[in-house]
């Protein structure tokens, strides 16, 4: 695209872009309780959503959020809440809850440091929590993870797409300084995005609506997860499964210098983007290196991972004490060495503390 | 054409650090660059000093974090204690002379020594500091046009205080001129 | 499972009293002698009567409730234990039309649902909701509840519910009269053809401040659980007249509509 044709860029932070992604992907209701580092969030549609005939509800704690996001969205209604870890553990029975009963809605976990209340800095500890459900029983989120202010930007339009078209809660995991960062934002709608109301018309077919708004014979609708008779629970379970199974051509990633290379970095989110800094400094001193950045986490770009394995050696590194890793080596299956390298929660590393780690991993 | 080039800004919470940090990014942005800028929260906040770092480069930026910046600009002596060490040998410091004790300033790193402070009093307002410090600073890295960052002054100063825009400029201007002189004088020397 | 063919009056029979269409035909799996099927038949009533059903949500709690959905004729859908206040909210909003109501027990609505049911009140979110008080948790088998009276034995106050320890039972209509964003906050019993009576009356105009969007309109039923109160149903109605009804007196305590 030609420069001049392009809108102007507006500097905002990774929340505030979450803020305006979801305004003009069509988000119509936000319920969400006040935590750092995701404040500029509610801040932000508690003044947008009103002036956009939409809801801004602050709920009296992350329990009751979550469940008006249940609410809203067995309506099929566009709705979404944001936390931080603590709040979001606070929000898995209602994420389950969700999940079992077909329910779309969005959670933003702008993620802090744990366990308990830990601190407000950098952290990818709740990676487990996000990609493998979470809450109770056998359920999956879908799971984005921004690197940058214009993906939490743009992820906000995929984020809705998702959750109406498979049904499902979606969550977008970030962290203090995706959170935190300011950067130049594009603020216009990716390509490729459905119009809110096309989506809203996936879920038709499910919402509750009071049964008069479907004609004459309509018959009541119900939405539930709870399934007691002998074998439901079982056909429930395997309805979830074809529709986990689905969600695997989902899979999203970013691959860099990946062709020559070696070794290959794998790295998710904040921690992607530094490893990505790093990965082009020692390939500029003549290392081949390359960086693979899973951008979904659920579903795991693990076909493509796994095609890589041949003749390369991958080293993860991510800010907590070794979750995605185990993800990597189920990909890789064998195939290759799978080292890891592990950021301390609560740290701000800049490229040069990956540097070290990355050239051991080199010659090791 | 500038590359690359990150800064650290440093001071006590109060001093402005944020703002110059934004009004940098803002007109890095406007100068069709790529910028990130992030505060760094911590426990350090309750030791004095806030910081940032801004990031920019013509090309999209990877970490937005720098351990071992390519400038400062420090506005206080803790600023200083915590930065300097940690500045690149061939990078530049903007060092607020107002406030530290120049042997403070490790004189193997290239530094603009410049009395912000006092700067800001004679142009009729203490709380320019920042500006004056920013003004050295785009002087020493030649990071940006002044013209640019002077424009963003309008988009980053609230509505409310956008009667101060011109005095700002002003700051901006005589910590820019300072660092031009003392730049001669220390190439005379 | 229905049993329409026995509800209709067959050859020589009168017809004395109809079904309601809000409620469905099938049987309810509330004991024998629980106050649920009274409840349920007032509130479909009610609803039927102001003509709603078609546009009415109901947001299911966790309880022996649960499975309210199975007999009303409306759109429903199940909430979290505690939190169908809360989903009743998203409901709510999302839908401004709709005619929304939740129907809890009192586990659900005033212990671990607490927090949700007060500031859903306070907030004055234009809902109903029905309160069923039996002083005892009955799907899981009899444990205390946060209404219970003292000295009454459950199977976790084997003892009797002592206040030392337990401290009393909640008084949650008094509470809520007392928010800001509650427009119609009433007490009945459902122990007598008199307190039923009154009882309709009340959730009519529980139901009638949400339709004036005055705010939150709450009615709490006091009912009988002879099974977890090990009493024959004539006895649980005697034990709501002497030993309930003291504690939680009968009466309407907010009416914005009458202030």
């Amino acid at each position: 695209m030609n420069t001049e044709q392009m809108p102007d860029r507006i500097l905002v932070k990774g929340n505030e872009a979450v803020a305006y992604g979801a305004v003009d992907a069509g988000l119509r209701c936000y319920f969400g309780y006040p935590i750092t580092p995701q404040n500029e969030i509610p801040e932000i549609l508690s003044e947008l959503l009103p002036e956009h005939e939409g809801v801004f509800v602050q709920a009296e704690s992350e329990i009751g959020a979550v469940n008006m996001l249940l609410g809203a969205g067995a309506c099929g209604i566009p709705a979404m809440t944001s936390s931080s870890s603590c709040g979001i553990s606070l929000m898995q029975e209602g994420i389950s809850y969700m999940a079992g009963s077909h329910v779309p809605g969005i959670i933003v976990n702008m993620s802090r440091g744990g366990p308990g209340l830990g601190d407000i800095g950098p952290s990818q500890g709740d990676y487990f929590q996000a990609v493998k459900g979470g809450g109770h029983g056998d359920h999956r989120n879908l799971v984005l993870a921004p690197s940058t202010a214009q993906e939490c930007y743009d992820f906000m339009f995929k984020a809705l797409d998702l959750a109406f078209t498979y049904r499902n809660p979606v969550m977008l995991l970030g962290d203090a300084i995706v959170a935190q960062i300011k950067e130049p934002v594009r603020r216009v709608p990716p390509a490729g995005t459905r119009t809110p109301e096309y989506l809203q018309s996936l879920v038709e077919d499910q919402r509750i609506e009071g049964y008069g708004a479907r004609g004459k014979n309509a018959r009541p609708r119900l939405l539930k997860s709870v399934y007691l008779a002998e074998g439901a629970l079982a056909e429930h379970n395997r309805l979830l499964q074809r529709k986990y199974a689905d969600m695997r051509k989902e899979a999203l990633f970013d691959c860099e210098d990946v062709d020559d290379a070696g070794l290959v970095v794998v790295a998710f989110g904040s921690v992607g983007r530094i490893a990505r800094s790093a990965v082009r400094q020692l390939r500029k001193a003549g290392h081949r290196i390359g960086l693979f950045r899973p951008v979904t986490l659920y579903p795991f770009p693990d076909e493509a991972l796994s095609a890589l394995a041949r003749g390369r050696r991958f080293l993860v590194i991510e800010q907590n004490i070794g979750q995605m890793a185990e993800d990597v080596r189920l990909a890789v299956n064998g195939a290759s060495p799978v080292l890891w390298h592990s950021v301390m929660p609560g740290l701000f590393i800049g490229a040069n503390e990956l540097v070290e780690p990355i050239l051991q991993a080199l010659n090791g | 054409m500038l590359r690359y080039q990150d800064v650290i800004i440093a001071g006590f919470g109060g001093q402005g650090v944020m703002l110059i940090g934004n009004l940098l990014a803002q007109a890095s942005m406007e100068q069709e660059l790529e910028v990130t800028f992030i505060p760094v929260y911590g426990v350090e906040m309750r030791g004095g000093t806030a910081n940032c770092t801004v990031v920019l480069d013509s090309l999209p930026i990877g970490s937005p974090l720098v351990r071992e910046p390519m400038s400062t600009v420090v506005l206080n002596e803790p600023s200083l204690a915590k930065f300097q060490p940690r500045l690149r040998k061939d990078g530049v410091q903007i060092v607020n002379a107002s406030l530290i004790a120049r042997e403070l300033v490790d004189t193997t790193i290239r530094t603009v020594y410049i009395p912000a402070h006092d700067i800001a009093h004679g142009i009729g307002n203490v709380k320019l500091t920042n500006m004056v410090a920013l003004g050295a600073w785009l002087k020493a890295t030649d990071a940006l046009p002044l013209k640019a960052v002077r424009e963003a002054l309008h988009r980053v100063v609230s509505a409310h205080y956008a009667k101060l825009i011109p005095i700002n400029a002003v700051a901006l201007e005589a910590g820019y001129n300072f660092a031009d002189s003392y730049a001669h004088k220390n190439t005379q020397n | 499972m229905t049993y329409a063919n026995n509800l209709h009056p067959q050859q020589g029979e009168k017809m004395v009293f109809d079904a309601n269409p809000v409620l469905n035909e099938r049987v309810t799996h509330y004991c024998p002698g629980c106050h649920h099927g009274i409840a349920h038949r007032l509130v479909s009533e009610v609803l039927h009567e102001l003509g709603v059903a078609d546009k009415t949500i109901l947001v299911a709690a966790v309880g022996c409730s649960t499975f309210t959905y199975d007999y009303f004729n409306v759109d429903s859908v199940e909430a979290p234990h505690g939190r169908a206040c809360a989903v009743a909210t998203g409901v709510r909003r999302a839908r401004p039309e709709a005619v929304v109501f939740t129907y809890q027990g009192d586990g659900d609505m005033a212990a671990i649902g607490m927090a949700e049911s007060l500031h859903a009140a306070n907030r004055g979110e234009k809902i109903t909701t029905v309160f069923i008080n039996n002083t005892v948790y009955g799907m899981t088998g009899g444990q205390m509840a946060p209404t219970t009276l003292i000295g009454q034995k459950t199977t976790t106050t084997r003892h009797g519910r002592n206040f030392s320890n337990e401290g009393g039972p909640i008084r949650l209509t008094e509470i809520m009269a007392g928010l800001q964003g509650v427009a119609y906050a009433a007490r009945c019993a459902l122990d007598s053809v008199k307190h039923v009576r009154k009882a309709k009356k009340a959730v009519r105009l529980a139901f009638d401040v949400q339709l004036d969007g005055l705010g939150f309109g709450f009615v709490e039923l006091l009912a009988g659980c002879p099974t977890n109160w090990h009493m024959d149903p004539i006895a649980a109605n005697k034990h709501i007249a002497t030993d309930m009804i003291p504690i939680f007196p009968l009466g309407v305590f907010k009416d914005v509509k009458e202030t």
